[in-house]
């Protein structure tokens, strides 16, 4: 592994510029590597970057939970979980490509700074051939030029906005989660069932990137069904108090309130908003709605019964009722005593889909394991059949409309799915606007 | 020589020396073997030691010579990172002139900062620090996203100008260079099984902290840092004898913020994506604490404290489960589980317990930080109760 | 105005718990001359105090229920809470219900003795050192109370509402001629908005009207001749970090409802209470409250839509926007005294 790079033309034209430049000698000896951590030996290392600390410690748990039973599932240990149900039959529990797979995991704290130095010392100091996990769009893109950087793969973990795989997007990363367009194309057809086509909506945003892409996905979605906007208001990202943005809204004259927050803001700025008793209001003759676009099992539980006929949209469920879910559940479940949630899934699914790019290029070679997932179908991973679409690196598969459920059974019973959206009416142009700017430049395998 | 002190001149030397070995003495387990997780001669780790070495040598210029306790330092290493970026988007992939703006911008915000903020003294100084710290972090995140990236940060992109630069071959971005040595350049040397990385990047960010380490140590030996410790013992006394202070502190204020700059600008270099969240309060915390961790108003301690807690965070998070069953695997299985149980909520996740837990024994038992920790034990170890050692603890009259 | 009135409510309720967290500050500050850091902490752990009686009291009994089946497709497990097996399903429920007010009498004795453990075991030892070590020390102990507390209740916000009985909120702008719906205020944030002003009532009563508040007061003047006329100073003062641990923490079970507890809570409070605290000026008890009250308010002012689009983000900063202009016009806060921690 030798990163030794004189770029020629860069060395004349600066050092032109500069009178004299830095000399140095060409005689390095480097073991010689074909790309970034080439695995040799019988073991091969994969990186996991998941928050341990901070607010998103509970999805980072559940990440790691599913990257182990991946990893574990790989080497042929336990009962197999979606190896079974996969579409495609190159990974046999025999490690892949016949290597060992190890892991490291390490913490991001939830912060872009944190996460890369942490990938960085996977990619340097543990030879981490793969790095996975995130738990917020700022870090996937992050990590995502990291790895294009490094020349390595990065399979995005929990990253919702559409700058993943538009504005930010890279060759060298591939995102299986859902985005906040999908969210809004899923919802809005829903949405007009529900509370009928003549409504006005007041958004309350998370003042930062990934709360825009979501307002403006919303907006442009709820008014194609006929809504019209009231007002958008940015709310602060330290805010833990909403309630002087949500008072205001009642006598806005809107009917519906859409929270794009996320975690623990949404937490509270739904409570709150339940709290002010907007739920059992009448405006303009009609019962005054809440919606949450973005609606994962954790910020559920946080919420509590105030999430209860809230409608929003997810990636995935375990309720669903086909043969990988199932087994994932089962599998899960057996391990470790409550049922997987969407960051779980996702992460599961990137590490076996990984593995098996791998095994059907028969290489680790980036560039190798990029060809083989770009623009490859799949199916039994959970979201029924799927496509990896080439000119993003987006998968295009099912959404799911959820709400919360109302008498719930048991613990785990917070969320009844509502819909599943087919693929369909969630999929958009390559160079819709809201993706535009971003190009996926060629793929880097290091070394 | 180089206007020190001859014992000065050993010790920086001495500091010469470390850092340019530092790949070799900080990588001392075998690879494979079990300890080899501890080993922290990787380059990213050691980049990030030499710059928050600069930072917290130069945030010692401020806080520990005249005492004033700032809680918005971070806001400049943002600054610094941001200038630096920008540099790469638009001039060129060279970082000397990112670099050299970087320590510009810090000390023209530093310069606009302080004169505001050193109208009080105290506490007073610091909430005001830390209000221009915390309004600068929130603007950066969200209203000035189109400066500053926002959320997901600002890194170079396929589509930037780069005036300087030839055209971009082949949909790559080039690599961040200083006049076409890659950044990321590494040689790797193969010795009795342990991998040693010489790595450019990092010889850039440790010769650089050398040298800063050696102006450093220009200013606290010269008239001007007596000055500011005058500043620090009674600034009423020196007001009193018709000095005007403000500008003393100014000046040092302004430097400390060159020195956050300059590490910012770095941090930007060796890793070309600048986000807000490095001008949070917490990395504004995190510098006090390294600089009282290694030990206040001395040289080296900073340098000390900035590792310490570098490596910490680096090492201790990565430590799960899977790996602390490995370790424990000589045990029977009931012992084996019981270790690991004990051991669990301090590593892996729990890694901010442990520094937290660290912190405390620091703070309470050796006030003088881990430099103080290193004295004691020296005078464990001589066991001399010599009168000169006695001589030397008692502290000169005030 | 409508919009006015409904902001300056809107402060109200955000200014209470910045004034109780900033009372209990300064409380300690005046008293023994301590910055502490882990005052955010406390009120993080007066929150989990309710999380702790909620899960307390709905403890339950586990059967076995056969017919129905859990999601691995086993047996499902029926847990009923003892408490409504004791006292009848409806009283059981009704005490469930109201937890989060009933977690005060956890409260009290909970933080009062980790209030007397911080003071006698830690803060103590710590009187002599300079502000930067307590602040330093402090600060430590809130690192790690704060991991202990999300080691055991995890990194979610858990749920607590508040008895269904103050669900909803009161149309004030009903009773002031302005149509339905203009200004409405929730039940709950009505009750917290008393609550914290008989706290405060309370303080400034014990130490005005009380033999043992005016030798506090005494002492917070000039402790040293306090002591010298025979009175145990010492213990007076821890009694009184205590009380400031019992205010932090019970304001702390009250917010609840309205902020959903998380183990980074307190964290989040700290920045703005020091800012709170140092505007109204180091050591005054009414600087602490009346700056409390004022932030709270300016704040929900700044969040009006029409000043947001006359200077976009305002919100965001507005706190720190006011910190700085009080601190460059009034050089000890609002109303601070000179020369407390001016060096």
């Amino acid at each position: 592994m030798s990163k030794l790079e004189l770029t020629r033309r860069g060395l004349l034209r600066t050092g032109a510029v500069a009178g004299a430049g830095l000399a140095m000698p060409t005689v390095f000896a480097s073991r010689a590597s074909a790309f970034t951590n080439e695995p040799k030996g019988g073991v091969v290392t994969l990186g996991f970057t998941i928050p341990l600390t901070g607010p998103y410690a509970d999805e980072g748990n559940d990440e790691l939970k599913a990257f182990q039973l991946a990893v574990k599932h790989l080497n042929g240990e336990g009962d197999g979980g979606m190896l079974s149900t996969f579409s495609s039959k190159t990974l046999t529990g025999a490690g892949i490509l016949g290597k060992k797979v190890a892991f490291v995991s390490g913490d991001t704290q939830t912060k872009p700074d944190t996460a890369r130095a942490t990938a960085k010392s996977m990619i340097e100091k543990d030879g981490a051939v793969m790095i996975s996990g995130c738990s917020s769009s700022a870090e996937a893109v992050a990590l995502q030029s990291l790895c294009q950087e490094a020349g390595l793969i990065y399979m995005v973990g929990l990253s919702h906005s559409n700058d993943t795989t538009g504005k930010d997007k890279k060759r060298n990363g591939f995102r299986h989660f859902f985005n906040a367009y999908m969210s809004a194309a899923a919802l809005a057809p829903v949405l007009k069932d529900m509370y009928g086509a003549d409504r006005a909506a007041y958004h309350l945003t998370a003042d930062y990137t990934w709360g825009w892409t979501q307002q403006a996905s919303m907006q442009a979605a709820t008014e194609a069904i006929g809504w019209k906007t009231v007002a958008n208001v940015l709310t602060p990202l330290a805010s833990t108090d909403f309630s002087s943005y949500i008072a205001p809204v009642l006598n806005s004259g809107a009917d519906v309130l859409i929270l794009n927050h996320y975690g623990a803001n949404m937490v509270n700025s739904l409570t709150q908003a339940v709290q002010f008793g907007l739920k059992d209001k009448m405006v303009n003759g009609k019962q005054f709605q809440i919606v949450v676009p973005l609606i994962s099992e954790l910020m559920a539980k946080g919420a509590g019964p105030n999430i209860r006929d809230i409608p929003g949209s997810s990636n995935w469920n375990w309720k669903l009722q086909d043969a990988g879910t199932k087994a994932f559940v089962q599998s899960y479940g057996k391990e470790y005593g409550a049922p997987p949630s969407q960051a779980a899934q996702t992460c599961y699914a990137q590490v076996l889909l990984y593995a098996d790019a791998v095994a059907r290029a028969k290489s680790f070679n980036p560039c190798a394991v990029v060809e083989a997932l770009e623009g490859y179908k799949f199916d039994g991973l959970g979201n029924g059949p799927t496509e990896y679409r080439a000119a993003d690196h987006q998968c295009f598969k099912d959404c799911l409309v959820v709400k919360g459920k109302d008498k719930p059974d048991n613990e785990f019973d917070t969320l009844e799915i509502v819909q599943v959206t087919p693929t369909a009416q969630v999929t958009y142009a390559p160079d819709n606007k809201m993706f535009a700017g971003g190009d996926l430049g060629q793929c880097n395998p290091g070394a | 020589m180089l206007g020190l002190g001859k014992k000065d001149l050993t010790f920086l030397l001495i500091v010469l020396l470390l850092t340019l070995a530092a790949p070799i003495l900080l990588n001392p387990f075998a690879e494979g073997s079990a300890m080899a997780q501890f080993n922290a001669g990787y380059p990213d780790l050691m980049q990030r030691i030499a710059i928050f070495a600069i930072f917290a040598v130069g945030f010692n210029i401020l806080f520990g010579l005249t005492g004033y306790l700032s809680f918005g330092h971070a806001a400049f290493i943002g600054i610094g990172s941001y200038a630096m970026v920008w540099m790469l988007k638009l001039l060129t992939m060279n970082i000397l002139p990112g670099l050299i703006l970087a320590t510009l911008m810090g000390g023209a915000f530093a310069l606009l900062i302080g004169f505001v903020s050193l109208r009080r003294s105290g506490i007073y100084f610091s909430i005001l620090t830390l209000a221009f710290a915390q309004m600068s972090f929130n603007m950066a995140y969200s209203v000035l996203t189109p400066i500053t990236g926002g959320e997901n940060g600002l890194g170079p992109a396929l589509g930037d100008p780069r005036v300087l630069d030839a055209a971009a071959a082949n949909g790559t971005i080039p690599e961040v260079n200083l006049f076409g040595l890659s950044m990321r350049a590494t040689y790797e040397l193969d010795l009795a099984g342990r991998v040693f990385q010489f790595n450019a990047g990092y010889y850039v960010c440790g010769l650089l902290s050398v040298f800063m380490f050696y102006l450093a140590l220009r200013l606290f030996r010269s008239p001007f840092g007596m000055m500011l410790r005058a500043i620090k013992c009674n600034q009423h006394r020196l007001n009193y004898t018709g000095l005007h202070s403000r500008p003393y502190m100014l000046s040092a204020f302004v430097i400390s913020g060159m020195y956050a700059g300059l590490a910012g600008g770095l941090m930007a270099a060796m890793d070309p994506l600048a986000g807000a969240d490095r001008m949070q309060w917490q990395a504004s915390g995190e510098v006090v604490l390294m600089v009282i961790l290694g030990g206040v108003g001395t040289m080296l301690g900073p340098v000390l404290g900035a590792g310490f807690i570098k490596y910490c965070e680096n090492i201790f998070s990565k430590i799960n489960d899977h790996v602390l069953h490995e370790w424990f695997s000589i045990f029977p299985k009931w012992l084996e589980n019981l270790l690991v149980t004990i051991v669990h909520p301090f590593v892996g996740q729990g890694w901010h317990l442990t520094l937290g837990v660290l912190f405390m024994l620091v703070v309470i038992f050796l006030p003088g930080g881990l430099i103080e920790g290193g004295q004691r034990i020296g005078r464990l170890i001589r066991r001399k109760p010599d009168a000169k050692g006695k001589a030397a603890a008692t502290t000169p009259a005030e | 105005m409508d919009a006015l009135i409904l902001q300056t409510l809107n402060g109200l309720d955000k200014g209470s718990a910045y004034a109780l967290i900033a009372l209990g500050l300064t409380l300690i500050f005046g008293t023994l001359g301590v910055v502490n850091f882990a005052h955010g902490t406390l009120f993080m752990i007066g929150a989990f105090c309710a999380v702790t009686l909620q899960r307390l009291l709905s403890l339950s009994q586990v059967t076995i229920d056969p017919t129905k089946k859990d999601f691995l497709g086993n047996a499902l497990k029926v847990k009923t809470p003892y408490i409504e097996a004791w006292f009848g399903k409806d009283a059981g429920a009704a005490i469930v219900n109201w937890s989060v007010p009933l977690s005060i009498l956890l409260a009290i004795p909970v933080m009062l003795v980790v209030g007397f453990v911080m003071e006698r075991g830690l803060i103590k030892h710590f009187y002599k050192r300079p502000h930067a070590d307590q602040i330093l020390v402090t600060f430590g102990l809130a690192i790690v109370l704060q991991e202990v507390i999300k080691y055991y209740f995890g990194a979610n916000p858990i749920p607590t509402a508040a008895p269904t009985d103050f669900a909803g909120s009161i149309d004030f702008g009903v009773w002031m001629g302005f149509p339905p719906n203009d200004i409405i205020y929730p039940y709950w944030r009505m009750v917290y908005f008393l609550f914290s002003v008989v706290v405060i009532g309370a303080v400034f009563a014990f130490l005005q009207f009380t033999t043992f508040g005016m030798v506090v007061r005494a002492g917070m003047a000039d402790r040293e001749t306090v002591g010298l006329l025979g009175i145990n100073i010492d213990r007076r003062f821890t009694i009184m970090f205590g009380i400031a641990a019992v205010v932090a923490g019970t304001a702390g079970a009250m917010y609840t409802p309205i902020n959903s507890p998380a183990f980074t809570m307190g964290m989040n409070f700290l920045v703005l209470s020091f800012v709170v605290v140092v505007v109204g000026g180091m050591g005054s008890l009414p600087g602490a409250v009346l700056s409390g009250f004022l932030l709270g308010i300016l704040e929900s002012y700044a969040s009006m839509n029409w000043i947001k689009d006359v200077i976009p983000g305002i919100d965001q900063i507005i706190i720190y926007v006011i910190a700085i202009i009080v601190l460059l016009t009034r050089p000890r806060g609002l109303m601070g005294r000179k020369g407390v921690m001016e060096d």
